[in-house]
Order: C-alpha cells, then structure tokens, then sequence
C-alpha cells in the first residue's frame, strides 16, 4: 500500500523542515513534514492557526526554501524562486492564495492575467487569446469577464478567476493555501467543489490546506493533522474520522459542530499552542494531551504506520507502540 | 511637498471627490476642464508670445508706472516696460523649465526609487537616507541654500529645485516596488514561470506608472512655484528676463503700483492650480476603480 503510495506520487515532500527568523532566535515552523500526493487525490491539511501548515504549503511549491529536508515534484527537486525564471519541469506544479484580493493584479484585464498562464508556458498566440474565456466558462464565470479587471468581481468570483489562472498553466498538482477561508458560505462551497472536480475530472493532484474541518472533510480523500510543524495523524479521511488515533486528532474531530446537536462534548484541551519558538521536549503535544505519559516529555515520537487494517499513520508514543 | 503625496496616496486606494457628481470621464468632470482649458490657454500663450504680446517684454519706451488702460492692458512698471508682454513672454521661461524640472526630478527617482525597491539592502540604505536627508529640509530652504552655492541664476535655480524633487518620487517608486514585489499577484506570476523583470515590467510598471505621473502633474504647480520663488527672492531668472516671479519681486517694491504685481501674480496662481486639476483628473482616470465607477 505504502509502497504503491509513494511510486504514483506526483508531489512528494521527505523531512522538510521551515525555518523563519535570524540565527540567534530560530524558529521552527515546519518540523521533519513526510507526504506524498497522487494525480487525483485531494490531501487535506488541517490545524490550528500557526502550525505551520501554510509554511508547509510555501515550501512545497518553493516559495519558502526548505531548511533541511526536499520536496520532490514528478521526480523533479522544487528549488526556491531566483531572480529567474522558475524551471519549466516545475510550472505544472501551481498555488492558489488565500486572499483573492491580494493575488491578481488590480490592474491588469482578466483576461490578460489568465492568459499569462498559456505565454508563460510558451503556448500559441491562438492559445492566448482563446483560453481564457474557455477556462472563466470552466470554472463558472461568463466569458466577457475577459475585459474586466478584478475589482469588479466578488470574492468568491475573484477565487475563482484566479484558479482559472493556475489551470491555464496546466497544472498537475495545486496546492491551495486556505482558499475558501476569505469567503463567505456560499461562494466556500463553489471553490471547494471547483476544486474537487478539477482534481477527480483532470486528475491533478491537490493539496487543500484549510482549518475548516467540515470542507476537509467533504473533499479530502486523505487528511494529514497538523500541529506545531509536525504532521500528528494522516490517514483516510473517512477512517479519521470515524475513528481518529491522535488524541490531538480526537480533540479537533469533536470539536466540529454537528448540525443535529446532539454531538458528544468537545474534548477540552487544556492550555494555549505553545509558542513554536521554544516547543516543549519530546512529544510536542504533551503538555495538553490527556494521555500524557511521563515517556512523552522526553522522547519525541515518530510518524508510525499503524497495522494495515487501520490505513494510516500517526505519530503518538501511547497509542501506536513503536515496535507495532 | 506632502500635499501631492496625500493625493497619491488617495489615488491609490482609490479615492475621489463627489462620487455623485456628474456621469461619464473623469476628464469631463467640471474642474478637469477648467484645468485642461487653462493649461491649452497658457501653452498657446507660450507659442504665441510674439503674436500676442504687443510690446517687446524689455523694451523701456513708455512712460514708468503707468496704471492699466487701454494702450497697456497691465500697465507698465518701473522701468516702463509693458506688463501684459512681459507675463506673456514669461510663459516662455516659466512652462518649458517645469515641464523640464518635473520630467528630471521624475526620471531621477523612479530610477533611484525603483533601484532600492528592487534591490534593497545596501543600494537602499544608501538611496533612501539620501532622500530623507533632502527631506528633512525645507524645500524652499534647500533650493536657496543649492542657488547661492552655485550663483544666483536660472540654470542654477534649475538644479536646484531638481536635487529639492526628485526624493518623493524616489520613496513613492520604492515603496509601490516594494509592496508589489512580495505581493501575491507578483509571487502567482513568478509560479507562472515569469522571470523577476517580467514580472517588474508586467505586473509592477503599470501599478507605478499612474502614481508617479500623478505625482508629475500635481507636481509641475509645485515646481512652478518652487523655481517662482527662487526667481522672487533674486536667486532664479536675472534682470531684465521677464520671469513671473522676479516681476512679482519687483511689484512688491512699489506696493502702490498694484498691477506691477499682481499680474504675474495671477498668472502663477492660475497655471498652478490648473496643473494641479490635471493631476487630480489625471489620478482619477488612471485608476481603473474611480474610471469604471463614474462611467457606471
């Protein structure tokens, strides 16, 4: 299964660590991340605010240099940005920002912006000019929105202009950095689904970073926990959540609101996230685990594949043994 | 010298005044055409000098102060020269030096201003803690200290208001530069796969050009006034030049001859604040927000 995994990956991250702040006061806000993502699967990435999980969608598309560790993209390492252009094997390899506002040029014609994408990959003139009414039609917008500048366009419309850009790009596999948390319901929906289609339809390969568990929980077909740099928990987000094995995991699942009211009580997690700048020893989540043994202050425990009957891996000293 | 940059900053986010007033263009707003309609009149004046003036400017052949009537529409002054001619022919010195000075001052710091935004490090320390040095002085103070360094003269006073301009565009290109360089829409296009001056010329030129010709229009009344009074205080144009500003110094002299100054006076007032509609409508129409919002 693992292994199967790992051969189909279009985007693989191994160790990759992200570290922010000068030398003295170094921070680590991405700690030894493992993943991989095949050509239609959507992986969830989920956690609180500053886990880190944005840090790790930087550098997996290169925008944050990875510290230690390398992130691979069709067999291919993903090199930080230069001064020069990005390397033309790493171009299908796309991001979509959070802020809708902030990532298409107010100045520039929507149609231009997305048939930046056709030039940038040295596509036709015939190309350009056509494409990008078919990808706005694509994602749900009328065509004419090729002569309009964004700030005539919602939120939710901007999203989706701007993921029409990447896909003028011909992605195989996005990373999309809390897309829909700008938006208002509605238009989360719309983007989340989008998302969804383009992944199963054109089978690229996705990355959804997002605190809201209930979207994740809708589109992911895997999900990797977050919590301060590390990964605690990735496994079927079905299985997850039927049955989560990191405490941490537990915490964040009953903490979804349920429509019918009747869910169990949250597990109420003692304390705040620790500042990331000096975590606590061994395992980084025992200061607010229920499980908490003394082993746990000690010794950090690692990622571990649970017996195949539960599909997944998780990293907690208690619950999954190491010599399991 | 912050007026223009508050108006920049409006600009920038998208600012206008009366949003309710009137459909259509920017440039068909009412103050934009009073503005544009003086400037074409004063740009005639200035081609047309010869044909309109009647008198020669330094011609001292009528009789001294005399008050206006109808042979001398402005009187004359003291040394009984025509007045009208003289604020005709001072177009001729006073319009093409601040077309000048606006367009070197603009070119000297987008240039330095787009270098440090770019850059950064060193080049910017060094760039902008010269631009704040200038800052710190009074423009007008600095612009004499400059002209009575290197002699009181026109080409002096120039240079001057030059050295006195070129740091606001300088900080207004390197901060535009630097939001836009780490900007997502920026980062989105180097995914792309554009190159760091692709993305300068494509998706940062067009968000720094309208600012900073913005900024060259509201600046070219400044300018005006800058170099005006340089010339006022007897450090710019010498006599017998016709510049406006040394005639209003002259005025001031004999304060009972009212016309010897006021003249010139109005025609300064007026083309400042002709420019300064321009660069107002000229904001309103660069920014895509406000063009879209009165067509709409």
């Amino acid at each position: 299964m693992t292994q199967l995994r790992e051969r189909t990956a279009v985007l693989e991250a191994s160790g990759v660590c992200v570290d922010y702040g000068p030398r003295r006061r170094r921070v680590r806000a991405v700690d030894s991340v493992n993943l991989s993502v095949r050509p239609g699967e959507v992986l969830g990435l989920v956690g609180e605010s500053g886990c880190g999980k944005s840090s790790l969608g930087r550098a997996l598309v290169g925008l944050e240099p990875a510290a230690e560790g390398s992130v691979r993209f069709a067999g291919q390492a993903v090199t930080p940005l230069s001064r020069r252009r990005r390397p033309e094997l790493l171009r299908p390899l796309q991001m979509v920002f959070q802020d809708p506002y902030g990532s298409l040029n107010p100045r520039r014609k929507v149609g231009e912006l997305i048939a930046d994408g056709v030039r940038l990959r040295n596509g036709s003139r015939a190309e350009a000019q056509s494409l990008p009414a078919e990808l706005l039609e694509r994602v749900g917008l009328a065509a004419d929105a090729v002569n309009k500048y964004p700030h005539e366009f919602s939120g939710g419309q901007r999203q989706r202009i701007a993921i029409a850009r990447t896909l003028a790009a011909r992605p195989r596999c996005i990373v999309a950095d809390e897309p829909i948390s700008a938006l208002d319901a509605s238009a989360q929906a719309q983007v989340a689904n989008l998302l969804l289609t383009l992944a199963k339809e054109d089978g690229v390969a996705m990355v959804f970073i997002s605190h809201d568990l209930s979207v994740v929980r809708q589109i992911a077909d895997r999900v990797a926990v977050m919590y301060l740099g590390g990964i605690v928990e990735i496994g079927p987000t079905d299985a997850v959540w039927a049955d989560p094995t990191h405490p941490y995991t537990e915490a964040l699942v009953s903490a979804i609101p349920r429509a019918d009211g009747l869910g169990a009580l949250p597990v109420d997690l003692p304390g705040d996230v620790p500042d990331p700048g000096s975590p606590p020893s061994g395992c980084r989540f025992h200061p607010r685990c229920p499980l908490a043994e003394d082993r746990c202050s000690t010794t950090v425990p690692l990622l571990t594949d649970l017996p195949p009957e539960y599909d997944r891996a998780a990293a907690c000293l208690v619950r999954v043994p190491a010599d399991s | 010298m912050t007026a223009p940059a508050v108006a920049v900053s409006r600009a920038r986010r998208g600012w206008r005044r009366g949003q309710s007033q009137g459909v259509g263009s920017p440039w068909r707003q009412p103050l934009a055409i009073v503005g544009v309609g003086v400037v074409v009149v004063w740009t005639l004046v200035a081609l047309l000098a010869p044909v309109i003036a009647p008198a020669d400017p330094i011609a001292q052949t009528s009789p001294l102060f005399l008050a206006p009537g109808a042979h001398h529409w402005f009187g004359t002054d003291e040394l009984g020269r025509d007045v009208f001619s003289r604020v005709v022919f001072g177009t001729r010195i006073t319009l093409p030096l601040a077309a000048l000075l606006v367009a070197a001052s603009m070119a000297i710091g987008s240039v330095l201003g787009g270098l440090a935004g770019l850059l950064g490090g060193a080049v910017d320390t060094v760039i902008m803690r010269i631009a704040d040095l200038v800052f710190a002085f009074p423009g007008i103070i600095l612009a004499m200290a400059v002209t009575a360094a290197l002699g009181p003269q026109l080409r002096n006073a120039v240079i001057a208001v030059i050295i006195v301009s070129w740091p606001i565009y300088a900080r207004l290109v390197r901060g535009l530069v630097l939001s836009a360089r780490t900007s997502q829409y920026v980062l989105s296009s180097r995914l792309l796969g554009a190159s760091s001056w692709r993305a300068l010329l494509v998706d940062i030129r067009p968000n720094v050009a309208g600012p900073v010709l913005v900024m060259g229009a509201l600046d070219l009344g400044n300018a005006i006034l800058l170099l005006s009074g340089l010339s006022f205080l007897g450090l710019g144009a010498q006599p017998p030049a016709a510049e406006w500003g040394s005639m209003v110094a002259a005025g001031s002299i004999n304060f009972d001859k009212w016309w010897i100054s006021l003249f010139p006076g109005l025609a300064i007032l007026t083309v400042v604040l002709a420019f300064n509609f321009v660069g107002d409508t000229l904001r309103d129409a660069l920014d895509p927000r406000t063009a879209r919002a009165l067509r709409a």
